[in-house]
């Protein structure tokens, strides 16, 4: 293979200095045409994946939302890593009490530690936040691209089901499924959350798919014989998926956050149970007194929240060739 | 391209078309017609909810429409606002053995659509709440008239529980003594009902006429109910204002938040959330006193870990682990008072000291003393208490801080074990199903002692959801309800209540206070034994 | 296109049979026994009980209720509830504030969403996008009952620049504030679809020669940019509105307002049947009603997407 243009003459080199009566119009070249346009011919060859690792990694913000999840997950599976006081060990006595030597949130109406308390609520918050976010973007998306890029009666009848499964009210649902499960876990609220919350996913799904499936590179690829199911997962699914992404990554925050709803309503988690939504329902109450207490888990759950949308903006930005900046 | 613009104008069209229905029929209108102030300065608006069945008297079982039947009707007596019992429409309630009761009509009394309240209208209104076809929830007040039944349907003036003499007569045959029936006969249940009522009852519960302090102006529904002065009303209770704007909410906060904001007059409960600063913040525009409500921790016949001789202990230690006056202050901020008996300090005869009363004191090494005595006896090892209830309301929070208690006392697992809905609850409840205590809080639906200890102890009684039965305390009642006089009475249901403590078949934590507030609009206000506010005499400058 | 229209206005039929025999399921699978706490604490009497489970059908089988109920869609006659209002009086009542103060919400979270979005994905990067950013995040990360009880507390009664409740009289004004706090969350969803489009937008080849044409940056981005960034933001908005009808209980207890969402919410936990499968049944129309919407709006937005 040559590693370098046939020699027609472009290689030569250019004047760099003007001839008597003439004037540079413009910038003269540094660089040897034929070393920008060469061939990395040695190079190995890159599928779609590895480029779009390779497009991640690069990213600061990358490192710094990685860093922010892992540490949230570090917080979620070893609490005791973080603090030693057990979060239900609480005394009347303390309640409300300011920050002090080794309790650094303070206390809440119960007396408890809110340090604790927040580094244990992580797991429970965190498993309803990425299972009900993990179910809802498979089913949903699967559902929705199926019926965008099927069309025809594949799309009639999912786009109706669909529409069954939106009317009906997340209260009612989760009120007979929590009291139907014998025991009331973050895995069943995950459930609840995520048979119900499938649909908008769908939809955006089907939106999407139904706008990609006639590009451009679809036709390409049909006539280079590529089949349907190829296609679809090949090249239509990732270039629409970054508004599913983005929504997957708000979802997941709400999805947290309609724990505590859940709680507030009175269906949510079990009170053994530690979560953030939980503390920010019990919070509520003296809301006009002591505002801070609310802060706490609020405020990790912002974070938590803030660290998996910059991953998913990062992820989007990778996957789609359409965002790709200069 | 035509298709295109097809399209464009029928999803346009659609959009339009939801916009168009909502413009249209929102905007509502949701005034009523306000009334115009004659004498007695402005309409008074307070805070109330929707109530939830028609506004027939023997049909209001619940706080919402309650208020509004209050106000609405004039009963044989009336309470003022230390629980006294005082006659309004009754001249005189005689008897001489606490069986048969003689009552007087007093004269002059109308309904306000003009016709005469007599013997007739109590008879034939108690008639219809006590018959079985009615369905009336109220039904089981006249329990105690002879001739009613729970199996058949019946006419208790058939049967000759209730005799009209004369128009101004009305003689009463009890089927046991019961020393205080007068007592009872302000509650709503006894309030007399008009002819209009017996043509056209669906009617009449939308419109209800009656002869108390006001009369129904309007009634939007989830909205508000207007009351107007009654201008028939012959009784002590005459209105101070120009009348009553009952408003339907949903929320206490928002309630409470209007309040401050000045759109609203009363507040009749202070929601939870303001129980520490409701009493600065409204300048002392505020009440909170005890009230005819009690909150007792009800330990159901049916655990294992609670009966027998270990089951006793166990019962006291667990009342002992319980540090009422923290919690009391802590949670509630004061809004509760650290109960000392079954009953309520508004009634009359009350007292701190009942023999046995100390096993409400807190006490953390008697409290763990006894659990190990129980645990020598018959022991349950790693156990987890379970403290039940219905989650749809705000419970969590005290049930929290009491498990916390007994968890840092007495060393075994403590949990909140809530039903999603109130039907659930009744209904595990019922079945005899709930796993651990349970919440038992009563409203006293009279001021009087027995209505505490009756329907919650009594073996069978129609609200002793923990199956507890006694028969030294069913006798030591009987004997109270069959007392000459009054004294002799209390005398009789204080010894009942040391029974009580001595068995704990539910274990008493607070009085609940009556929390309410006002704003600076309205002068007057006073809140009474039943922790509603007296809203008939309330003044409000125009 | 015309077919199109028509096949799916004969689509409602099945959908609504669909979701309301699903619906009916789980209000049948709904433990407990509404009868029971109609007495209150006390109770009714046993055969008091019996009549009034008789009376609403509450014994029958499942598949018998069911169709009583459809008969009672057909002649409109949609029953009556525990406290004796019709049904319809009650539908009547709810529905047209929430409709209110759904489409208000829906369109202070599509002005400003798209808006905000636009403005962001124009400016990736910049100060502009990572204030965007932490906004949207407030708003995810704090549950509407605190945003809402807030809200109410500074600006209602605080500050006096807004009704506290909206009960009474619910006009465009008073209904301010709760639609704002309605559409708190929906607007981070908005914001970030539309802020991801524009992007996409912007580097896309179309984008390059409208600006090469000579055309400004305002001609590019509201003829090109913004069309084809919608498509996901009308979805979710479609999407939305049921649910803003439908979801709104914690908005509606804040600032007291008597609408689907509190109704609904009491009539569930009530055990109330009726209410809940008749509300449903008009939030499941809306739904219907507001997709096809959606999807015929897709066709104007994308002329790459046709109906067969």
């Amino acid at each position: 293979m040559p590693d370098a243009l046939p020699t027609t003459g472009a290689t030569r080199a250019l004047r760099t200095a003007p001839r008597p009566g003439q004037e540079h119009v413009a910038q003269p070249l540094t660089e040897d045409l034929g070393a920008v346009d060469a061939v990395r011919t040695q190079d190995a060859p890159a599928g779609f994946w590895r480029e779009a690792w390779r497009g991640m990694r690069r990213r600061p913000l990358f490192w710094v939302s990685g860093a922010l999840i892992v540490l949230v997950l570090l917080v979620a599976a070893f609490p005791g890593l973080f603090t030693s006081i057990d979060p239900r060990t609480c005394a009347l006595s303390d309640a409300l009490d300011p920050a002090r030597a080794g309790h650094v949130f303070g206390f809440d109406r119960q007396g408890c530690d809110i340090f604790s308390r927040t580094m244990h609520g992580a797991r429970a918050s965190l498993t309803v936040g990425v299972l009900t976010t993990l179910l809802v973007t498979v089913v949903g998306t699967v559902a929705g691209a199926l019926a965008g890029y099927l069309g025809g009666w594949a799309d009639t009848l999912l786009a109706r089901v669909t529409d069954i499964f939106f009317a009906i009210p997340l209260v009612l649902a989760a009120i007979v499924i929590m009291s139907l499960a014998s025991t009331r876990t973050a895995l069943t609220v995950a459930l609840v959350l995520a048979s119900f919350g499938w649909p908008p996913i769908a939809r955006i799904a089907r939106g999407t798919v139904m706008s990609v499936k006639n590009d451009e590179f679809v036709t390409a690829a049909r006539s280079l014989g590529m089949g349907r199911a190829g296609i679809l997962v090949r090249h239509v699914l990732p270039n629409s998926a970054a508004p599913i992404i983005v929504y997957a990554t708000v979802a997941l925050g709400t999805f947290i956050v309609a724990e505590a709803t859940l709680s507030f309503l009175g269906i949510g988690l079990p009170p053994s149970v530690v979560s953030w939504g939980g503390d920010i329902s019990q919070a509520q109450g003296a809301i006009r007194t002591d505002p801070e207490i609310l802060l706490y888990p609020a405020g990790a759950l912002a974070l938590t929240v803030l660290g998996f949308i910059m991953m998913g903006d990062v992820v989007r930005d990778a996957l789609d060739p359409k965002a790709r900046t200069r | 391209m035509r298709t295109r613009r097809l399209t464009v104008l029928t999803a346009l069209g659609l959009s339009g078309a939801l916009a168009l229905t909502a413009c249209a029929s929102g905007g509502d209108d949701g005034g009523s017609d306000t009334a115009t102030a004659d004498a007695g300065g402005g309409v008074v608006t307070v805070h109330n909810g929707e109530p939830q069945n028609p506004l027939i008297p023997t049909m209001t079982n619940e706080v919402y429409g309650g208020m509004v039947v209050q106000n609405l009707f004039a009963g044989l007596v009336y309470y003022d606002a230390e629980g006294a019992v005082h006659n309004e429409v009754a001249e005189s309630i005689e008897s001489d053995d606490n069986l048969t009761w003689t009552i007087t009509i007093a004269d002059g009394w109308t309904f306000s659509d003009g016709t005469d309240v007599t013997a007739e209208s109590f008879a034939k209104a108690w008639d219809y709440g006590a018959a079985l076809d009615n369905k009336q929830s109220l039904s089981y007040f006249f329990e105690p008239i002879a001739g009613f039944s729970y199996d058949e349907d019946v006419s208790l003036i058939e049967a000759g529980g209730l005799v009209v003499e004369d128009d101004s007569t009305l003689v009463v045959t009890l089927s046991q003594p019961e020393s205080d029936f007068p007592i009872r006969l302000g509650y709503a249940a006894f309030f007399p009902l008009p002819e209009a009522f017996f043509e056209d009852p669906e009617a009449f519960g939308e419109a209800p006429v009656g002869n108390g302090p006001y009369m129904l102006d309007s009634w939007e529904h989830d909205s508000s109910i207007t009351l107007l002065p009654n201008p028939e009303y012959t009784g002590e209770r005459t209105p101070q204002n120009a009348g009553l704007e009952l408003i339907a909410y949903t929320d206490e906060d928002s309630a409470y938040n209007d309040l401050l904001g000045g759109q609203l007059d009363i507040i009749k409960n202070v929601p939870s959330s303001a129980f520490a600063t409701f009493e600065d913040e409204l300048e002392g525009r505020s009440a909170n006193q005890p009230a005819a409500v009690i909150q007792v921790l009800t330990v159901p016949q049916w655990l294992p870990e609670f009966q027998g001789e270990a089951g006793q202990l166990r019962r006291q230690a667990v009342s002992h682990a319980i540090n009422r006056a923290e919690v009391t202050e802590t949670i509630f901020s004061g809004s509760r008072t650290p109960a000392t008996d079954f009953t309520s300090p508004v009634i009359d005869g009350w007292t701190e000291d009942i023999p046995g009363n100390d096993v409400l004191d807190y006490d953390a090494e008697l409290a763990v003393d006894l659990w190990a005595q129980a645990e020598a006896l018959a022991p349950v090892g790693d156990y987890t208490l379970q403290i039940a209830s219905n989650a749809d309301s705000d419970h969590q929070t005290w049930v929290d801080a009491v498990c916390n208690n007994i968890r840092t006392v007495l060393e075994i697992g403590c949990e909140f074990y809530p039903y999603p809905t109130f039907d659930e609850y009744l209904d595990a409840r019922d079945a005899g199903a709930v796993p651990g205590l349970f919440r038992g809080g009563w409203q006293a639906d009279y001021p009087a002692m027995s209505n505490f200890l009756g329907p919650l102890y009594g073996t069978g009684a129609g609200s002793n959801d923990g199956q507890w039965s006694n028969a030294a305390f069913d006798a030591k009642l009987a004997e109270a309800n069959g007392a000459d006089s009054p004294e002799d009475a209390v005398a009789l249901y204080l010894e009942a209540e040391a029974i009580l403590f001595e068995e704990l078949p539910g274990i008493p934590l607070w009085y609940n206070n009556a929390t309410g507030g006002w704003a600076d609009t309205v002068e007057d206000v006073e809140f009474g034994w039943d922790s509603d506010p007296i809203l008939y005499q309330v003044t409000k400058s125009e | 296109m015309r077919w199109y229209i028509g096949r799916r206005v004969l689509q409602v039929i099945p959908v609504f049979l669909g979701a309301t025999l699903l619906l009916y399921a789980l209000v049948f699978l709904r433990p407990g026994d509404p009868v029971l706490a109609l007495g209150g604490e006390r109770g009714l009497p046993e055969a008091v009980q019996e009549q009034i489970r008789a009376e609403f059908h509450l014994d029958e089988p499942f598949l018998v209720q069911y169709l009583l109920y459809l008969k009672g869609i057909v002649t409109l006659d949609l029953g009556v509830t525990f406290t004796g209002r019709e049904v319809t009086e009650v539908i009547a009542q709810a529905l047209p504030v929430t409709f209110q103060l759904a489409l208000m919400a829906l369109l202070i979270e599509a002005v400003l969403g798209v808006g905000f979005g636009l403005l962001a994905g124009m400016r990736k990067g910049g100060l502009f996008d990572s204030s965007v950013l932490v906004l949207s995040l407030l708003v995810i990360a704090v549950p509407t009952f605190v945003v809402g009880f807030v809200l109410q507390i500074v600006v209602g009664v605080q500050l006096g620049w807004l009704p506290i409740t909206a009960g009474r009289d619910p006009d465009v004004v008073s209904l301010l504030m709760p639609a704002t706090v309605l559409a708190a969350t929906s607007f981070a969803y908005v914001l970030r679809l539309t802020r991801t489009s524009v992007q996409e937008s912007l580097s896309a080849d179309f984008v390059r020669t409208a600006r090469a044409k000579g055309l400004s940056r305002a001609q590019v981005t509201g003829r090109h940019v913004l069309r084809n960034s919608l498509i996901p933001v009308v979805t979710f908005l479609g999407a939305d509105l049921g649910a803003l009808m439908g979801g709104a209980i914690v908005t509606e207890g804040i600032f007291n307002i008597h609408g689907v969402g509190g109704t609904l919410f009491d009539a569930i936990t009530r055990g109330e049947n009726v209410t809940v499968v008749s509300l449903t049944t008009v939030l499941v129309l809306v739904y219907i009603v507001a997709n096809l919407a959606v999807d015929l709006l897709y066709a104007a937005l994308d002329p790459r997407i046709r109906y067969a």
